[in-house]
């Protein structure tokens, strides 16, 4: 198994017709961490949601781990991607934290002890190893946000992709993320409008505007170049 | 703004408290069937039960004036029952002025032990609700083979109507900061004009909270959900737990073979 992600001519409509994503391609290798940036309706979204087959492509493929995200790889493949939702409300859909966490675990089958082990171990590693018998419903956004990702970290994925997860948080809340990103180990994509967050964690951005992929390339150079930024609506950190 | 689901819950660490949950639940039920089986006019038997839902109370060091306050909700429902007061036959106590109608004596017993019947019932769910973490409720219908599905539906019910109270609340209040008066004009909009625009409210809230349980949709199956929720084998039930939980059915049962007797 290795941690790949590889994207070849996606191309996706939407069932009214628009067109959403137009011949992306696209190839994350292992424990690379990758940013996706690019105006609000780009497509950011609806392409994660091809990375462990929610959604389908009209043409093109998509693999993960070198598997294509086929209707028989599928259980295999939302094993190995973590996909965390922008909303915690909708990623936390348990009354209680522990229940959340353990959700993904319990749904693999595994021994109870494992799923316990698993989900305090999650909880720990996002730093909210207090949290278990919590009410979500009580949490601050932050508390939300780091849970959400404890959620699919108890699943042990290989690869992360979260959206959005520094949007709405206040600055404390927000730098304990990114320190909790940056210290993460694993491939990882991104869809954000924190150009700061990209400067600081990742290595390498890739620009998405109207369904395109315009720009993939070092975020260093990326980032300076401001001409390229402004076209599609992005600001220099 | 922030509403609480958890603010029936009163933690006092009783033994009540810790008592298995599903124990707890059948005691409830068990009790509220032995209430509402026992004859009309037993009083000694309702005052029997009383004491009953009063120790429990006590035992579980929660207020036994609360449990009592709270267990009035049911008398709207009870008092549906009123017309049996006029329309029992049987010996009259008296006759309504002016409308001349009699009062009937086996009515007026047998609507004085609906109340007391439906009041005693609500007391044991009372102090149950106040003992027993919603989540921990939910978890015990789950191990009782309560069908999962109905189980997940309360449970989203419960995650998410306080989330839909909030949304229903940030919505009234953009109505409200944009519903200005201009001096010397009339500020009464029409009822119309409110339906109207209570009606967009409610589809709002209808259409976010069908977005939302297709994002929900998302996030389980992405982590895994085939179609069946999974959960913990239930654990044994503690053996001093059960006796305690027997006990309390056995006195209720009874109370009630005793009144079915005499």
């Amino acid at each position: 198994m290795h941690h790949t992600v590889e994207i070849e001519g996606l191309s996706y409509s939407y069932p009214d017709g628009q067109l959403a994503l137009e011949n992306i391609s696209l190839k994350i290798g292992p424990d690379e961490k990758v940013a996706l940036v690019g105006p609000n309706g780009a497509g950011k979204s609806t392409l994660m949601l091809h990375l462990n087959g929610l959604l389908r492509p009209d043409s093109g493929a998509v693999r993960v781990g070198g598997l294509p995200v086929t209707e028989d790889n599928v259980g295999q493949i939302r094993a190995w991607v973590g996909l965390v939702f922008q909303n915690p409300d909708d990623q936390l859909f348990n009354p209680k934290v522990f229940d959340d966490v353990a959700f993904g675990p319990l749904h693999m089958n595994l021994t109870e002890a494992e799923v316990r082990t698993r989900s305090m171990e999650a909880l720990d590693a996002v730093g909210m190893s207090g949290y278990a018998g919590r009410i979500s419903h009580h949490l601050s956004l932050g508390e939300k946000k780091r849970i959400a990702i404890a959620t699919v970290l108890s699943m042990e994925p290989k690869i992360l992709v979260l959206d959005e997860p520094t949007a709405g948080l206040d600055p404390r809340a927000r730098r304990s993320l990114i320190n909790l990103l940056d210290s993460m180990v694993c491939t990882m994509l991104i869809a954000t409008h924190d150009m700061r967050l990209v400067a600081e964690c990742f290595p390498r951005t890739v620009i998405l505007d109207e369904g395109k992929i315009v720009a993939d390339g070092q975020t260093e150079s990326l980032m300076t170049n401001e001409p390229l930024l402004a076209a599609h609506g992005l600001e220099k950190p | 703004m922030h509403f609480h689901l958890t603010d029936a819950y009163q933690n006092t660490g009783s033994h009540i408290h810790r008592l298995d949950p599903r124990l707890k639940l059948i005691a409830v039920i068990g009790f509220i069937l032995c209430v509402s089986l026992t004859p009309v006019g037993a009083f000694g038997a309702y005052s029997g039960f009383f004491t009953l839902t009063m120790l429990a109370a006590l035992t579980a060091r929660v207020d036994p004036w609360l449990v009592v306050k709270r267990s009035f909700i049911a008398l709207p429902f009870a008092a549906a029952a009123i017309t049996l007061v006029f329309t029992m036959s049987g010996p009259s106590l008296a006759t309504l002025p002016l409308i001349n109608v009699p009062i009937s004596a086996p009515g007026v017993v047998r609507f004085v032990s609906i109340l007391f019947k439906s009041t005693i019932s609500v007391q044991a769910a009372v102090i149950l609700i106040l003992t027993t973490h919603l989540t921990e409720m939910l978890w015990a219908l789950g191990a009782l083979h309560v069908p999962r599905v109905l189980v997940s539906i309360v449970n989203f019910m419960v995650r998410y109507m306080f989330l839909l109270a909030e949304e229903s609340v940030r919505l009234t209040r953009a109505r409200n900061s944009r519903s200005a008066v201009l001096g010397g004009r009339s500020s009464e909009p029409g009822i119309i004009f409110r339906a109207r625009t209570a009606g967009r409210m409610i589809g709002n809230l209808f259409l976010r909270s069908f977005e939302r349980s297709e994002r929900i949709y998302q996030a389980m199956i992405s982590r895994g959900y085939q179609g069946q929720m999974q959960q913990f084998d239930p654990p044994r039930i503690p053996a001093h737990d059960m006796g305690f939980v027997t006990g309390f059915l056995l006195v209720s049962l009874a109370i009630l073979i005793i009144a079915l007797i005499g």
